[in-house]
């Protein structure tokens, strides 16, 4: 019973979410900064919820999320400007952003079926610079450095019933697998893939599945991207998109979807309501990066673990 | 009947030959210890055992099916599971989840109902819950099924490795030191719970231990190994007082 | 002749460029051999290397040769101080949570420059003031011949520190084995800050090297210097000294090779298709030796 009154209140925030925002615009209450933020949210929790199953699930660092994301945002974004109506374009740009990405996500997957941790990190990056410079090279149909520009508009505010059922949609999908036959196998390769092995699971088979399930997400947060801010460059897609994705992840405590969709909402709001202090704001992310790291492997954090143990404990006897 | 055919194993490390020559055969149902002096190569025959070596020559033969060249995982799907000297467990997951990580191949479904949690999704875990529980009660961890694996005190933690095996529902069950660590009494209590689980999931076991009371006491059939190569097999009573085996252990 | 002089032009610019990459290289390999991390913070303190430079010589006005031992002085501190403070805490835990922790510091080290000295470009022009040579038609910029010597005079002068120093023979013991080192009295704090001590001097000597070509202030220049010295050190085989060397020579020529003769856009995408495609082909890299996971 208790399972379900959680369901149950889950259920309740996503549609008070939505119901408050729709209000707060129709009524004309937010500004128009905050207005513009809507979307970026939603997009912010796609690829932080998409990055949490490899960071955090999986216990790969991926520092080339913004690589699948520029995939699907380029793809998506032909697709938008191809004249057809919106109500086919959207969905359709969406399902090709996501295929494309999906697609990188299996050809990164190949390395990464034989490294693991710093390798695979490195590989992740360097994957994430080729693809820039494809982008920035191949003119005729991405502009190059220039910017591929005038993509329709499409994901504004106006649309935002479309991108909230799809954040929905990736929290859904990614909470419903982590709980899950393939979730468990996903999650005992990070424990201890050797283990895993010898208990049946194909380790290649699942670090490759959670790769490709996580671009195919980023890769729709992408075309979002696109259709939001009408203009696409590479240099929009480089590593410190990854990174601040990544912050969101570890924010939201790796492995912690709940933690993740959080952060992503305040590293979205805060720093442009904090605008004066916009020149700090790499800053803080780098120190909260160190700083959560360096809590979580402190004595204190040990103490306050034991101590939830102990009550733990408490209760069965 | 024979349950496990290895033949002339070998294997070498930068031309060391952790294993040579090896030949053993398990009989179905069996007790058998795999015992030894340290750096013996008792680890590197389990792990050729699961697929984690490759042999450098010889065969391995579980009912009959070849298992040289196979990997970890169809290894385990062929029916050996195994334990591990330094106890990995998915230490972040909670035991409940340990026990149905590993009953991975056993109760399946597809992707689409782990995306959906369809009805099918929902038979099968309450299928996976029901099984893992009567596992871990075996192992008298069911009310610790909520906690992480790294909280567990350490001799838990070697039972519950043990139930994680028992889930793949294994031929053959190779345990890897199983009372390292423990004291008498844990030792004592593992030694029935071991004996329990042949009954009880009929799999035939392969152990490797240093702790000669227990090898004693509940193997029924042993073999040494020095250097590699076998020394001795044969009943405990007389392996034991072999006086190959009695230096090989104590020196000249 | 002329694509006989343009191919040698290229192939000492590679020299040059990849001498840079070494002396970096050898600083990811170092602090990899000895505590298992890839410091990720590494490339940016070349940056911290040029900056600093830049400080003693056009703000304080410090004759050069000073500055730059100042600039060497200030890196290691900085490179100890790193160590000591963000990943000394964490030398028990996860490998990602370091790895983490240093992109944390990396991406620290960058703002922090950010703010200080803003992110408009400082132009800052070369302190290496050597007249080119004429050599069979062939011009060879003073510049050149500085970061070959440097180079080489350091890799020899490394060498010979760690085998025939008691420091680094202590290196080498932590390197095998950290546990056992430490049995036999080796100080295993001590070796760790000197390797990082050393290894931030290098990159400061990189540093000052690199912006002597460059001339141009960033905060982010030392990133894909950084990126690609350690793309020759997995190269070379990551935990191998000569190694590193050897990878930051042969990544030089590529890049510079196929800059001149493919693309200048697509140089930096081919660089690193070489090294995942020598990670698929060889995860151990050219000379490197792959331990496996003990079972």
């Amino acid at each position: 019973m208790k399972k379900y009154g959680k369901q149950i209140l889950y259920m309740v925030i996503a549609v008070g979410a939505y119901a408050a925002v729709m209000l707060l615009v129709n009524m004309g209450l937010l500004s128009r900064q905050m207005t513009s933020l809507i979307i970026p949210v939603c997009m912010n929790i796609i690829l932080a919820v998409s990055l949490c199953l490899v960071v955090g699930f999986l216990g790969e660092l991926s520092l080339g999320h913004a690589a699948f994301m520029s995939i699907g945002a380029y793809s998506g974004a032909l697709v938008l400007k191809s004249g057809l109506p919106v109500v086919v374009s959207l969905p359709l740009a969406v399902l090709v952003g996501g295929c494309c990405a999906a697609v990188l996500g299996f050809v990164v997957g190949i390395p990464v079926l034989r490294l693991k941790g710093d390798y695979l990190a490195i590989v992740t990056l360097a994957f994430g610079e080729i693809i820039k410079s494809v982008f920035n090279a191949a003119t005729p149909i991405t502009g190059g450095a220039g910017g591929m520009k005038k993509i329709p508009a499409v994901t504004t505010y106006k649309n935002f019933t479309f991108v909230y059922i799809l954040m929905l949609l990736v929290i859904l999908l990614v909470s419903y697998l982590v709980n899950s036959r393939h979730g468990r196998a996903i999650c005992a390769i990070r424990d201890n893939y050797i283990a895993a092995e010898t208990i049946g699971i194909k380790v290649s088979r699942f670090k490759t599945m959670a790769f490709v399930i996580s671009a195919f997400m980023a890769g729709m947060g992408g075309v979002i991207y696109a259709g939001n801010i009408g203009i696409l460059k590479p240099v929009n897609f480089d590593y410190n998109t990854s990174i601040e994705i990544l912050v969101m992840v570890v924010l939201g405590g790796m492995g912690n979807i709940t933690g993740s969709i959080i952060a992503a909402l305040l590293l979205t709001v805060l720093p442009e309501m904090l605008r004066g202090l916009s020149n700090y704001r790499m800053l803080v992310y780098a120190v909260v990066l160190i700083a959560m790291m360096l809590f979580n492997n402190s004595p204190m954090k040990r103490i306050l673990v034991e101590k939830k143990n102990m009550r733990q404990a408490a209760k069965i006897q | 009947m024979t349950l496990l055919e290895v033949k002339n194993l070998g294997i070498s490390f930068g031309g060391l030959r952790a294993v040579d020559g090896l030949n053993m055969s398990i009989e179905k149902g069996a007790l058998v210890g795999l015992i030894g002096p340290n750096g013996a190569g008792k680890t590197t025959v389990f792990n050729l055992l699961t697929g984690m070596y490759l042999p450098s020559g010889g065969s391995i033969k579980l009912e009959g099916t070849e298992l040289v060249g196979k990997s970890p995982a169809r290894i385990s799907q062929e029916g050996v599971a195994r334990t591990f000297q330094n106890i990995r467990l998915f230490s972040q997951m909670t035991v409940m989840d340990n026990v149905k990580a590993a009953l991975h191949n056993k109760i399946k479904y597809n992707l689409a109902a782990s995306f959906l949690h369809t009805p099918e999704y929902r038979r099968k875990e309450r299928e996976m819950n029901e099984r893992a529980r009567e596992i871990l009660q075996v192992f008298e961890l069911e009310q610790y099924v909520d906690y992480k694996a790294s909280n567990l005190p350490y001799g838990k933690q070697r039972k519950l490795e043990i139930a994680r095996a028992l889930a793949t529902d294994p031929k053959l069950l190779l345990l890897d030191e199983p009372a390292a660590g423990m004291n008498p009494n844990e030792t004592a209590e593992l030694m029935e719970t071991i004996e329990l689980i042949r009954e009880k999931f009929g799999v035939t076991i392969l152990l490797i231990e240093h702790d000669m009371k227990l090898v004693g006491g509940i193997c029924e059939y042993l073999y040494v190994l020095n250097f590699g190569t076998e020394l001795a097999h044969g009943l405990p009573e007389e392996v034991l007082n072999d006086p190959q085996v009695i230096t090989a252990y104590l020196g000249e | 002749m002329a694509l006989i002089t343009s191919i040698l032009e290229q192939l000492l610019n590679g020299l040059r460029i990849g001498s840079v990459y070494a002396l970096i290289a050898l600083g990811y390999t170092m602090v990899y051999g000895i505590a298992k991390m890839i410091n990720f913070a590494h490339g940016d303190i070349i940056m911290v290397g040029a900056y600093a430079l830049y400080v003693y010589v056009s703000l304080l006005k410090l004759p050069p040769v000073l500055a730059v031992i100042l600039t060497i002085i200030t890196c290691s501190v900085i490179g100890i101080t790193i160590e000591k403070v963000a990943y000394k805490p964490l030398r028990k835990a996860q490998p990602l949570a370091v790895l983490i922790t240093a992109i944390g510091v990396s991406y620290l080290l960058q703002n922090l420059s950010l703010l200080i000295f803003k992110a408009t470009p400082i132009p800052f022009g070369s302190i290496i003031k050597v007249p080119s040579v004429k050599l069979a038609g062939l011009n060879i910029s003073g510049l050149t011949i500085v970061t070959l010597v440097v180079t080489v005079a350091v890799m020899v002068g490394l060498t010979l520190f760690i085998n025939r120093t008691r420091m680094g023979h202590a290196m080498l013991a932590v390197s095998e084995d950290k546990g056992a080192a430490e049995l036999m009295g080796i100080n295993v704090n001590r070796t760790i800050s000197v390797t990082f001590a050393i290894g931030s001097a290098l990159a400061a000597v990189a540093g000052i090297l690199y912006i002597s070509q460059y001339e141009t202030l960033l905060p982010t220049l030392g990133a894909l210097p950084g990126i690609k010295a350690f793309v020759a050190a997995v190269l070379g085989g990551i935990g191998s000294i000569p190694g590193a060397m050897f990878g930051g020579i042969i990544l030089g020529i590529i890049e510079s090779m196929s800059k001149a003769y493919i693309s200048t856009q697509l140089s930096d995408a081919i660089v690193f298709s070489v090294l995942v495609v020598v990670l698929l082909v060889k995860p151990s890299g050219i000379l490197g030796k792959l331990k496996a996971e003990k079972v």
